[in-house]
């Protein structure tokens, strides 16, 4: 009994916002406020970089946690708590850094302006590259559990068969994680689709551009909160929606 | 090795050193010869063909097939797995999973250049060679074991390997379709041209698969011949275990061999100094009271273990010596056979077989 009572109060004290986002929800005018362009662009937006991340995070995620999970090297250690950092990083610190590094004075966006004239910050690409650097960890984690749980005799057996190593990793490796690589992606896209910190600090808050979902969310709430509760509503609704799809792979265990 | 050294396709000494464990075994397989490689576990089995295979490189010696070099340490000579023109059938198969029957087949000749049409045509012949036509499309767990075995089998041999490498192939089979498998694997194994190396712990897949057999023991051969030999004149006590032999070490002087201090058998064969002595266990006979008259080697035992073995009775004897004895059940009924019985034992002379050591 003496754990049943906080236990309850756990419970409530997490279930409780969510009642009251519902409870508060302007249910009558919900049609009209979810077409309306400013909740259709930050919705389109979010769902625009959240994907682009995502994709980014497969193509450079992928092969990172392919390296950590199967090639011995000096360091990997280091590699792997470095790769783990954007997750407890606060991600407006992590926007305060990738301002430092590709921003126009930057180390690296110095010279994507004097060679090509290109400036990332406060652009979609910006919010793209916020997101992608706070949701990677997630994805590099479920991967490279796969990959570690993944039997690399069927690698030796391709081998034999005359595979050499992007072969056996197309062909054999990839199809033999994909759930995991599927999970990996839905989660990283999830985390990415919420990120806040970095990308207002990284991208500002440009409506069209770089307004996401959670950005406006933020700014509603000063000036139109029945606004905000809707914005509040979809992001609540998606995240229900992947919590459920990943229900076997990650609640039960 | 007693053939000129053109015949040999697979010429290697095979020498690995894992921490306390050194595997140092020379090998020598000639085209269309299937060599088993029989050992305890542990004894460097699997080692050897991972190191044939490439999954394992050699600490020293060398591993040449067909003239070519695919491993020596000490020239800096390495050709890796995928470039080694091998088939393997591992234990557990490992077909992919992912992937359906023929897919598993056609992976090899696809990444040995074929396109992917005549890869596929030449993984649904060899899956109709192994009577899986009706089976092609299927994923590797709807499959039973005895067809995942064949696939396996397809697998391996679409890629027309120099050297096939089988990993205890029939060992995940129940009873009855190893049989069947059994004698399968025999007819593709006949029909193969180039070397093939089964590794197994079970001596019968060993005398029905292979021409030759090559027994090691803690990375050593300790036995090497034809099945006939094998089973005739076991060296160690593994070896006559497998071939359900009692074997003993001792001094010959003429029929008399001394096995001990004070206990000796005469045998049926003449022979002056170290020699083996086998005999099987139906030769030995078990008596309430110690037998007479007959010329037979005679002592009393006590029983220390009462097992079935197929239709009889196979008893483990403590005393001078530890024998195994097979008696019918009736027999068995008759003695009174229970663990601390004291019996005596008896052996023909001419049932022994005594074979120099040396």
């Amino acid at each position: 009994m003496a754990l049943l009572l906080p236990a309850g109060l756990g419970l409530l004290f997490l279930v409780l916002p969510l009642v009251g986002l519902l409870a508060r929800a302007p249910w009558s005018t919900l049609p009209q406020r979810l077409t309306e362009p400013a909740v259709l662009a930050a919705l389109r937006l979010s769902v625009q970089s959240a994907t682009l991340a995502t994709v980014l995070c497969l193509a450079l995620g992928v092969p990172l946690a392919w390296l950590l999970a199967r090639v011995q090297f000096p360091g990997r250690r280091l590699v792997r708590a470095l790769v783990t950092v954007p997750l407890v990083l606060p991600p407006v610190v992590g926007g305060v850094a990738l301002l430092l590094v590709f921003g126009r004075r930057g180390l690296v966006g110095s010279w994507l302006d004097a060679t090509f004239g290109i400036t990332l910050p406060f652009t979609t690409t910006a919010v793209v590259l916020a997101e992608a650097f706070v949701a990677m960890p997630f994805l590099i984690i479920a991967v490279e559990g796969a990959l570690r749980g993944a039997d690399t005799r069927y690698e030796e057996a391709a081998a034999t068969l005359g595979a050499g190593r992007w072969t056996t990793f197309t062909h054999v490796t990839l199809p033999l994680v994909a759930p995991g690589v599927a999970a990996g992606a839905v989660l990283c896209w999830a985390r990415a689709l919420g990120e806040f910190g970095a990308t207002i600090t990284f991208a500002g808050n440009y409506p069209g551009r770089t307004q996401t979902m959670p950005v406006a969310v933020y700014l509603a709430l000063e000036t139109d909160l029945e606004a905000a509760i809707v914005l509040s509503l979809i992001l609540l609704t998606v995240s229900v929606v992947i919590l459920a799809s990943l229900r076997d792979r990650w609640i039960s265990g | 090795m007693s053939e000129p050294a053109g015949a040999r396709l697979l010429d290697a000494h095979l020498v690995v050193e894992r921490g306390d464990f050194r595997l140092d075994l020379p090998l020598t397989i000639n085209p269309g010869e299937v060599v088993a490689l029989l050992g305890p576990n542990g004894a460097g089995k699997t080692t050897a063909l991972r190191a044939l295979a490439g999954l394992l490189p050699l600490s020293a010696g060398h591993l040449t097939l067909a003239g070519r070099e695919w491993d020596h340490p000490d020239r800096r000579v390495w050709i890796p797995t995928e470039r080694r023109p091998i088939g393997v059938v591992f234990q557990d198969y490992l077909l992919f999973p992912h992937l359906t029957a023929l897919d598993n087949v056609a992976f090899g000749p696809r990444r040995h250049g074929l396109g992917r049409q005549q890869a596929r045509q030449r993984a649904a012949d060899w899956l109709t060679r192994m009577g899986l036509a009706a089976h092609a499309r299927r994923k590797p767990r709807q499959l039973s074991g005895g067809q995942a075995q064949r696939v396996a089998l397809a697998r391996a041999l679409a890629v027309e390997p120099a050297l096939l490498l089988l990993d205890e192939p029939l060992a995940a089979l129940d009873a009855g379709t190893r049989l069947d498998t059994r004698a399968q694997l025999h007819r593709h194994l006949a029909a193969h041209t180039g070397a093939t190396l089964l590794v197994t712990h079970d001596p019968l897949d060993a005398l029905v698969l292979a021409d030759r057999l090559v027994i090691i023991e803690d990375g050593h051969v300790v036995q090497e011949g034809d099945a006939a030999t094998i089973t005739a004149r076991p060296r160690t006590d593994y070896v006559a275990r497998l071939v359900g032999l009692n074997l003993y070490r001792g001094r010959a002087a003429g029929q008399r061999v001394r096995l001990s201090a004070d206990f000796g058998l005469t045998t049926g064969d003449r022979h002056d100094g170290e020699v083996f002595v086998a005999f099987p266990p139906s030769a030995v006979a078990l008596h309430p009271r110690q037998p007479d008259g007959s010329p037979r080697n005679t002592w009393p035992a006590t029983i220390a273990g009462v097992q079935r073995h197929g239709d009889n009775l196979r008893i483990q004897l403590n005393g001078p010596i530890e024998v195994a004895a097979d008696v019918t059940p009736a027999a068995a009924a008759q003695l009174r056979l229970v663990p601390g019985q004291r019996v005596w034992a008896a052996v023909k002379a001419a049932e022994t077989r005594a074979y120099p050591a040396g």
